[in-house]
């Protein structure tokens, strides 16, 4: 931004209606200055770009002239006309870049400060955070500006406040749609004799899951034999064809176009799989896959979607499709889940990672034939009976189970006490005992005392009492919910709450450094030390400072947090003995 | 008759559970008699039934080595035997005072067995609040139409810090259950247990400055029932004594060592956690006694 200046010639408007003084205006860097050309008006400006808020201006296209609106800090508005657009708009990037340089400064001088790296994102979450909360704010521009605290520390025991947005952004996997691939109705013209397919990249992945041999099709066909959009005509001819449920048509086009006849096929690669399937299946009791699993050659009833029955000629039974293998498949393939998580929208990038992947699972599950001797020991041993065999001793583990007793116990612990002896004791209770029993005796005959109680001492008890109440009421005010700090002025109550607050902080931050090991804490303590100091003498400035009727309560109100302070001081300070003594030990006075 | 009662049942129905210090080492030791004290607690019994005619009232004696109940006003066992009562006591308390006199007798027997523990002549205050605490459980189990509850603790016997951990619990589950713990200190030491119990359940806790006119502060602070809390102002106490006695040798402490897993208070460095088993990290430093884990427990106003 070096050398950054603009010079044009404007007319300056103090409101939309006024004419405009013609002038000249020259940004800088950091700077605005209007000079009217008559040196007489006293229409001269001079803005900080420190202190613009934001800028308008007026549309290229728009019949109005081309001006620039500046808003400062204080609301004020100030606008400059200029004699063409261009000028404008080269005046108002300038203003943008100053800024967006404006704002950068501030943040600039803290990340410094700190030696790691951090991200884009987590700055722009703190300062989001800052923003929102003051207390925060406030905090941050005590410690982190007067370098009490570094930035690092400070977040440091926020963590709870700036991870939680990284959460939100885990995402989440989409599985499959529960709607069928045979459910795609077609969009039909009614002039024409046309029907419109929409194939979406959702869609082609869900073919090709469910149907390898159209995926394997694909594959092998297109580009060599024919183009994409060939290709999905055809197969879209062919679930035309099953829809119409015409067999004797769908036979007929099956024997012209071969390609054709591959859709209208039973799938070959399924019946296969499921085929292997059930040969890896231990006969012994695992339902896993059984016969059912090869649905494309299971008997149904005949029963097509739409619920009528068909009949159909024995040779053109496998041109037709029942609704119970479309159904199976689907559901298979759909708690099958996503496996793979290509999303291009390449139709054939999808197909070969299909393939890749089933052939993987398809390696895997191949027997070898150690696996096969498994298999086979495996049966026989599941397929012994228990009754018949030997005992089987395992080794015991022994139960652990804690005595409730011990916690109980425990808490009972050694008592110190100065012992008396138990013999004394004994006669000191016993003593004890017979005159409470005396006493019960004494109240049976007796009865209760008539008058149980003097006029003058109930009359005392009263007035001590209503006392009592009175001056609590006096000092906490009538309400009872209303506690002392909200009878204090507001500054003094606020600069109350935030002494709490960072003295919260600074204790935090103190108590955590012991025990000082190494000499980035032990400059760390120093500091948090002289900053508690500080607010221990604001603390007393402020109790003095109050009126007198309040004095007290303020500093009841203080005295804990000069106690917890005092406890820190006086920690550090016999610590620093324990310190310089022991180093009057080491030869090199290392502390 | 069941509306009938329903009817009768207006907001202010109390159930008063009354742990009574029946410590005699603490008995034998103060300006006003036990008898005196009684007829004071007597006739404020009286009063309290006098209230409401729903109104409830269970006493629980607290002793040296044991608590029982003494009386339950819901019983009908207590009408009757006008005879042996004297001349100037309520028909009602009969039964209660023949009932202490066992009490009494029992708790002798028992203390004459420990009386080798050396320990601060503290009563078993942990001990009745669970009673009373598991009285007032079955009172809510026992439909939607109860008395509310509220316990008055009458004490005179020091804390004994070694029940800390137990009437802490017992704390607790009142303030779950909400039922507010009053309580009378008459003792000379203050009792940090009563002051955080009040505190923490939402009771009222008054030391009476006049013994002889005990009755006058009971019947002025402690009939109130909960629902006229609302409206009424009792005399709240200056600030509480939270300090809390540690795990290890039960002394009561401002300023100790905190396992970080359980909680527990230690006055002093321990390797291990006695409540949980959890370890504790090395020390970094050649001297012992400056370690982590430390942490303040500041009295607060």
């Amino acid at each position: 931004m070096a050398g950054g200046q603009i010079e044009k010639l404007v007319k300056y408007k103090s409101t939309v209606k006024d004419p405009g003084t013609p002038g000249f205006l020259r940004i800088r860097e950091g700077m605005l200055l209007f000079v009217p050309n008559d040196p007489k008006s006293d229409s001269k400006l001079k803005v900080l770009t420190q202190n613009i808020k934001s800028q308008k201006y007026t549309k290229e296209g728009s019949n109005k002239p081309p001006w620039l609106n500046l808003t400062n800090k204080q609301a004020k508005s100030h606008i400059f006309e200029f004699e063409n657009y261009p000028d404008m708009h080269a005046c108002r990037d300038f203003i943008t870049k100053a800024l967006a340089k404006c704002e950068e400064e501030p943040n600039k001088s803290v990340v410094s400060t700190s030696s790691e790296q951090l991200s884009i994102k987590e700055l722009e979450l703190r300062f989001k955070l800052l923003r929102e909360n003051s207390e925060l704010q406030r905090l941050h521009k005590q410690f982190v500006e007067s370098k009490v605290l570094t930035e690092d520390e400070f977040w440091a025991t926020r963590k709870k406040l700036l991870g939680k947005d990284s959460i939100r952004k885990s995402k989440q996997q989409l599985g499959l749609k529960s709607m069928m691939v045979s459910g795609i109705k077609p969009s039909t013209d009614g002039r024409t004799n046309r029907v419109t397919f929409n194939l979406t990249p959702e869609i082609i992945f869900q073919i090709f899951a469910e149907k390898p041999a159209v995926r394997q099709a694909f594959i092998n066909y297109v580009p060599s034999k024919m183009t994409e959009k060939d290709f999905w005509t055809k197969y879209f001819r062919a679930e035309y064809l099953y829809s119409t449920k015409n067999t004797a048509v769908a036979a007929a086009e099956a024997a012209e176009d071969e390609e054709l006849a591959v859709f209208l096929k039973p799938d070959e690669i399924l019946a296969r799989e499921t085929r292997h399937k059930i040969r890896r299946v231990d006969p012994t009791l695992d339902m896993e896959a059984d016969q059912g699993d090869d649905y494309t050659h299971l008997m149904d009833h005949g029963i097509q979607r739409d619920g009528t029955m068909d009949v159909v000629e024995p040779q053109n039974d496998q041109f037709k499709r029942s609704l119970l293998q479309d159904l199976n498949r689907h559901a298979a393939v759909v708690l099958e889940g996503r496996s793979i998580d290509v999303e291009s929208e390449d139709t054939r990038i999808v197909a070969e990672a299909l393939t890749r992947v089933k052939q993987v699972s398809k390696a895997d599950g191949e027997t070898t034939k150690d696996a096969n001797q498994e298999r086979l020991e495996r049966m026989s041993r599941v397929a012994g009976m228990e009754d018949l065999q030997a005992p089987q001793n395992f080794p015991l583990a022994p139960l652990s189970i804690k005595d409730p007793r011990d916690y109980f116990e425990s808490q009972q612990g050694n008592v110190l006490n100065v012992p008396r002896g138990a013999k004394g004791l004994k006669r000191n209770v016993h003593e004890a005992y017979g005159l409470l029993k005396e006493s019960i005796l004494e109240i049976r005959a007796t009865g209760l005392s008539d008058p149980l109680i003097k006029p003058e001492v109930s009359f005392e008890v009263f007035s001590s009492l209503t006392r009592t109440i009175a001056t609590a009421k006096n000092i906490n005010g009538k309400n009872p919910r209303e506690s002392f700090l909200d009878r204090l002025p507001k500054s003094t109550k606020d600069e109350v709450l935030h002494h709490w607050t960072s003295i919260q902080e600074l204790l935090k931050h103190f108590w955590s450094s012991y025990p000082i090991t190494t000499t980035y804490l032990h400059t760390k303590v120093g500091k948090l030390k002289d900053a508690m100091s500080n607010t221990y003498s604001k603390l007393e400035a402020m109790k003095e400072s109050v009126q007198s009727d309040l004095r007290h309560q303020v500093s009841l109100l203080v005295r804990p947090m000069q106690q917890a302070l005092d406890a820190a001081f006086h920690h550090y300070e016999v610590d620093l003995q324990r310190r310089t003594a022991k180093s009057g030990e080491r030869p090199n006075g290392y502390v | 008759m069941p509306s009938v009662v329903s009817k009768q049942y207006s907001d202010d129905v109390s159930l008063l559970v009354l742990l009574l210090d029946t410590n005699p080492l603490f008995w034998s030791t103060t300006s006003i008699t036990f008898s005196q004290f009684l007829s004071h607690v007597l006739a404020f019994l009286n009063a309290v039934l006098g209230l409401n005619q729903l109104n409830q009232v269970v006493v629980i004696a607290t002793g040296y080595s044991s608590c029982d109940y003494i009386y339950d006003s819901s019983l009908t066992s207590n009408h009757g035997n006008l005879e042996s009562n004297g001349i100037g006591m309520p028909a009602l308390f009969g039964s209660l005072l023949k009932k202490l006199e066992d009490f009494v007798t029992k708790d002798e027997e028992l203390s004459k067995e420990e009386v080798s523990e050396d320990r601060i002549p503290s009563c078993l205050l942990s001990g009745s609040l669970s009673m009373a605490l598991c009285y007032i459980q079955r009172v809510f189990r026992s439909g939607h139409l109860h008395p509310q509850p509220r316990i008055l603790c009458l004490q005179g016997s020091p804390d004994g810090p070694e029940q800390y951990v137990a009437v802490m619990n017992s704390i607790f589950s009142a303030q779950r259950l909400m039922v507010p713990i009053d309580s009378c200190y008459i003792g000379v030491q203050n009792s940090a247990f009563l002051q955080q119990a009040s505190y923490i359940t939402g009771g009222v806790h008054h030391t009476p400055k006049q013994l002889d006119g005990l009755f006058q502060y009971l019947t002025t602070i402690f009939a109130t029932d909960l629902h006229s809390r609302g409206f009424v102002q009792l005399p709240k106490p200056i600030g509480v004594d939270f300090r809390a006695s540690c795990f290890c040798h039960k002394k009561t402490i401002d300023m100790g060592y905190i396992c970080s897993v359980c909680l527990s208070i230690f006055c002093e460095h321990h390797k291990k956690c006695s409540t949980c088993g959890s370890v504790f990290g090395q020390s970094k430093l050649d001297d012992a006694s400056s370690v982590s884990d430390k942490k303040r427990k500041a009295p607060s106003t």
